[in-house]
């Protein structure tokens, strides 16, 4: 995946009100402790040569943690370009929930796995179902209501996200 | 409802709930077409959503089964209900057996058509709406106004007296910030007390067993994966294949909803999920992946859908995704909302489909005269429903009176002449043409006789017709007596163009000026012009649900316009809904090849005219110059003829300015009817804020349509004409 790709998606966030810092593996631990606010919960990533162990974000996740905890840390299995969206999967670590409660969801994300649009997205997540991983969340920007009478965001869901993308991965 | 208390219920809505609505659509309107300019797709995805929901309703027996065995081998069990009840029983019973006392449920109309709350409440389960929206309805113990939006019809200030009357917090809630964060808070609470999960479902993949769930608050997700059971209750017809069937509907359902690019969640769930059970008793306890005890029933309802299926004319609204876009689209649906639009669950312009489905006629007929057949919803639709169609085919069978549920599904429209059970008001306006000929030939006694009060009275009283509104003014030389005493323009065949005019009863007996200047723009731009005889298009009886009549009537066009498209000839038509009916309804009315000739030959006046100046006609044989304000007419954009009448006033040096609105309000016979009087009104009052405001004001009025002009005459002090009687020469 080239800078193109990683620009195209980091425009796209800004316009759904996402910050993106973009880093390599060898800087993650430091930027990551940079981003979040603490007290942060998250899952494990399973990407090569990232972890979350030697950072402020606490694992695994308990019901208090996903109450009390500022940031949630999760992977983010995909993103498309065209609208800066993170393609979330359910795994039994918590990842979803990680990435619902906390008021500030962090997503961590290959430069790989950045598809440009929805049609693409959509033909690896049928690959990805067919190998059994079939619960995805395709999130956009924070969570919004209008029901009150004018846009509100953070409603039963991250009212902050950001996205920090592995260039070298 | 007798028409006065039609009159009061639209007035109490107008009066309480109308701001909050216009303000709503307005806004999702803008942003619908914002964000639809953003692609140039999307007629495109239109289409492929459309073939996907055609091929799905097509194949939906297949499907359920498909669904059965995948969901299953997921571990989870798919109950397909009969209807509300059985659905009711089903899912009582899964939250009994789970001991569950506190249900947490996410957005979903189809739970709102079986009164799933209810039921459970009766067995003592306490039931929380998490979508603010909902939340709103709940705690006012209200119904939802909108498919997207349930509390559309209330402004901020009145959710905050709600909310400050019902909770008392100790600092008042002022703002919409603070009432969604005390909304959010306690429904907050409510989630992590639930024993069960409730969803709806936007799509169901069959091949997976997943449902998609669209939404932008993350109460949906909370809800189906915190609690270890999750209840999805969809209709039937929101089976998909599979995955790959996703794409366009991902692109088109937050658009036409809510003018977003995309939704902020699409989730799309597999359940029994795999994401641990968030269980804040035990707050402490890792979240392990301790999933074995997760459960998961899918509902999928019927509830008179089959049939529906079998229905050639109901079918189309299993293809609906519920967006919400044709009521946000409908222009009396803006000004008086889903309260007054809508049966006992769903609202809007698709409503009546679905209620006639789903409750039966009788649901549908409260509120099925409110369309008025504009057809501006067609083109919101992100999966083409005709809903204007639908809409005529119920009225059509209400008028047939058969009232026994199902008849109507079976007996289908047979076309005999339509029955004695026509109201007196919907023959009157329906049979417009015969009416037309009388007062014309007595006229100007049959004017002094309309406006004379005894018989206004009459009137009122017998059909309805609004004592308020001023009535046509008939003509006694008709368009077609003028063409047959007068000698054609010298340029008249100098273009070896040939055309035939349709004069329909208003261009004929009413506005005579608008087809005497049709005649005289042709024939100054070298066409050869005909008259043919007038016969109502069918517009006027298929507004009125009279499709039988309408079918004679088109009939009876397409034979004295044969012989002229035999010749060669062209057809050019004054008023764009008999366009719309030529390119649009005959092909129901008629045989394909005879409603397929006539559509394919025939043209708006103004397009004509921009035909004919494009292939080197001289404009200026036309009179030009000045300034206008003009209204284009409800069909002619949806058929996107407005642009031609621009572009030929632009070329012939005149200043335009258009209209926003989607429709004036009169819609035909619509604002003659004394109950819907005030709503033509009303709507009407968006147009005239328009054409009075500081950049119109002094600007000349055109107008297309006959219905809009007799508004506009109504509504603004200054006259109005139609826009080729600005280009015909002296
Ligand atoms: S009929 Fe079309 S526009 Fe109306 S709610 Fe259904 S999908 Fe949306």
């Amino acid at each position: 995946m080239g800078t193109d790709t990683v620009d195209g998606f980091a425009a796209a966030l800004s316009t759904a009100d996402v910050d993106c810092t973009r880093t390599t593996a060898a800087d993650f631990e430091a930027v990551l402790d940079d981003v979040v606010d603490a007290p942060a919960v998250g899952t494990p990533l399973g990407i090569d040569g990232v972890s979350l162990d030697d950072t402020i974000v606490e694992l695994p996740p308990t019901p208090r943690l996903l109450d009390e905890a500022e940031t949630g840390v999760t992977r983010v299995h995909a993103g498309i370009v065209e609208y800066g969206t993170f393609v979330v999967q359910a795994d039994e670590a918590g990842t979803e929930p990680v990435s619902l409660y906390p008021r500030t969801h962090v997503g961590v994300v290959r430069a790989s796995d950045l598809y440009e649009d929805v049609r693409s997205v959509a033909s690896w997540l049928g690959d990805e179902f067919a190998a059994g991983r079939d619960s995805a969340v395709l999130a956009t920007g924070a969570s919004a209501t209008a029901d009150m009478g004018e846009l509100v965001t953070g409603v039963h869901g991250p009212q902050t996200v950001h996205a920090v993308v592995l260039t070298d991965r | 409802m007798s028409r006065r208390q039609k009159a009061d219920r639209i007035r109490h809505l107008l009066a309480t709930e109308g701001d909050a609505v216009f303000e709503n659509t307005t806004h999702v309107n803008a942003g619908r077409l914002e964000a639809n300019s953003h692609r140039d797709d999307i007629e495109e995805l239109r289409s492929e959503a459309r073939r996907i929901k055609e091929d799905a309703i097509e194949r939906l027996p297949e499907l359920v089964e498909t669904v059965r065995e995948s969901v299953e081998a997921n571990g989870g069990t798919v109950y397909v209900a009969d209807d509300a009840a059985d659905a009711n029983r089903y899912i009582t019973d899964v939250v009994e057996d789970r001991g569950a006392d506190a249900v947490a449920k996410s957005k979903s109309m189809t739970s709102e058509e079986i009164d799933v709350n209810e039921a459970l409440e009766a067995v003592g389960v306490e039931v929380c709406e998490t979508d603010l929206g909902e939340f709103v309805i709940q705690v006012a113990d209200e119904a939802p106004s909108h498919l997207v939006g349930p509390a559309f019809h209330k402004s901020t200030g009145e959710i905050a007296t709600l909310f400050n009357e019902q909770f008392d917090p100790d600092v008042p809630l002022e703002t919409a910030t603070d009432l969604t964060q005390f909304a959010r808070d306690h429904v907050g609470e409510q989630i992590r007390d639930a024993d069960v999960g409730m969803t709806g479902a936007n799509f169901v993949f069959a091949d997976s067993g997943t449902i998609a769930l669209v939404t932008n608050e993350g109460n949906a997700r909370k809800c189906a994966v915190t609690p270890d059971t999750h209840v999805a209750v969809a209709g039937v017809e929101k089976l998909i294949p599979s995955v790959a069937e996703f794409p366009p509907f991902a692109e088109l359902i937050a658009r036409a909803a809510g003018g977003q690019d995309i939704a902020t969640y699409l989730s799309l769930l597999s359940p029994p999920v795999d994401s641990p059970v968030v269980d804040f008793e035990k707050p402490d306890e890792p979240l392990d992946g301790a999933t074995d005890n997760r459960e998961f029933h899918l509902v999928l309802l019927d509830n008179g859908r089959t049939e529906m299926r079998e229905d050639e004319d109901l079918r189309e609204t299993l293809y609906c995704i519920r967006c919400g876009a044709c009521a946000n689209s409908c222009a009396n649906f803006q000004h008086v909302g889903g309260h007054a639009f809508g049966g006992e669950t769903y609202t809007g312009g698709i409503a009546t489909g679905w209620e006639a489905g789903v409750h039966g006629m009788d649901r549908a007929a409260e509120f099925n005269d409110l369309c008025t057949g504009c057809s501006r919803c067609v083109n919101a639709c992100p999966v083409k429903i005709d809903i204007p169609w639908i809409n005529t085919v119920v009225r059509d069978r209400l008028n047939r009176g058969t009232d026994q549920e199902f008849d109507w599904l079976v007996e289908g429209l047979t076309p005999d002449a339509d029955p004695g059970g026509v109201d007196v008001q919907k023959r009157l306006f329906g049979n417009f043409g015969t009416l037309a000929r009388l007062g014309s030939a007595t006229a100007p006694v049959s004017n002094w006789l309309a406006d004379w009060g005894p018989s206004r009275a009459f009137l009122d009283r017998v059909a309805g017709v609004d004592r308020r509104r001023d009535l046509p003014e008939f003509q006694r030389e008709t368009l077609r007596d003028w063409f047959a005493s007068r000698e054609p323009l010298d340029t008249a065949g100098d273009a070896d163009r040939e055309v035939v005019l349709y004069p329909d009863a208003y261009t004929n007996y009413v506005l005579v000026d608008r087809g005497k200047a049709a005649v005289r723009t042709l024939e100054a731009l070298g066409v050869d012009v005909a008259v043919a005889s007038c016969h109502e298009s069918g517009r006027a009886p298929l507004s009125q649900g009279m499709i039988a009549t309408a079918r004679r009537n088109a009939r009876r066009v397409a034979d004295s316009l044969d012989p002229y498209l035999d010749d060669g000839r062209d057809v050019v038509v004054v008023e764009p809904s008999d366009l719309a009916a030529f390119r649009d309804e005959y092909e129901r009315l008629l045989p394909a090849n005879r409603a397929e000739r006539l559509a394919e030959h025939s043209y708006e006046v103004l397009e004509y005219v921009y035909g004919l100046l494009e292939n080197g006609a001289d404009a200026d044989a036309l009179a030009g110059g000045g300034d206008v304000a003009y209204h284009s007419h409800c069909q002619q954009r949806t058929l996107g003829l407005d642009v031609y009448t621009e572009a030929v006033l632009e070329r012939v040096g005149y200043d335009v300015v258009t209209s926003d609105v989607e429709c004036c309000g009169m819609a035909g016979s619509f604002g003659y009817k004394s109950q819907y009087y005030e709503l033509a009104v009303d709507v009407g009052g968006t147009l005239r804020d328009q054409f009075e405001a500081e950049e119109t004001a002094d600007r000349e009025v055109v107008a297309s349509g006959a219905s809009c002009q007799e508004q506009l005459a109504g509504l603004l002090a200054r006259g109005n004409r139609h826009p080729v009687e600005l280009l015909a020469p002296e």
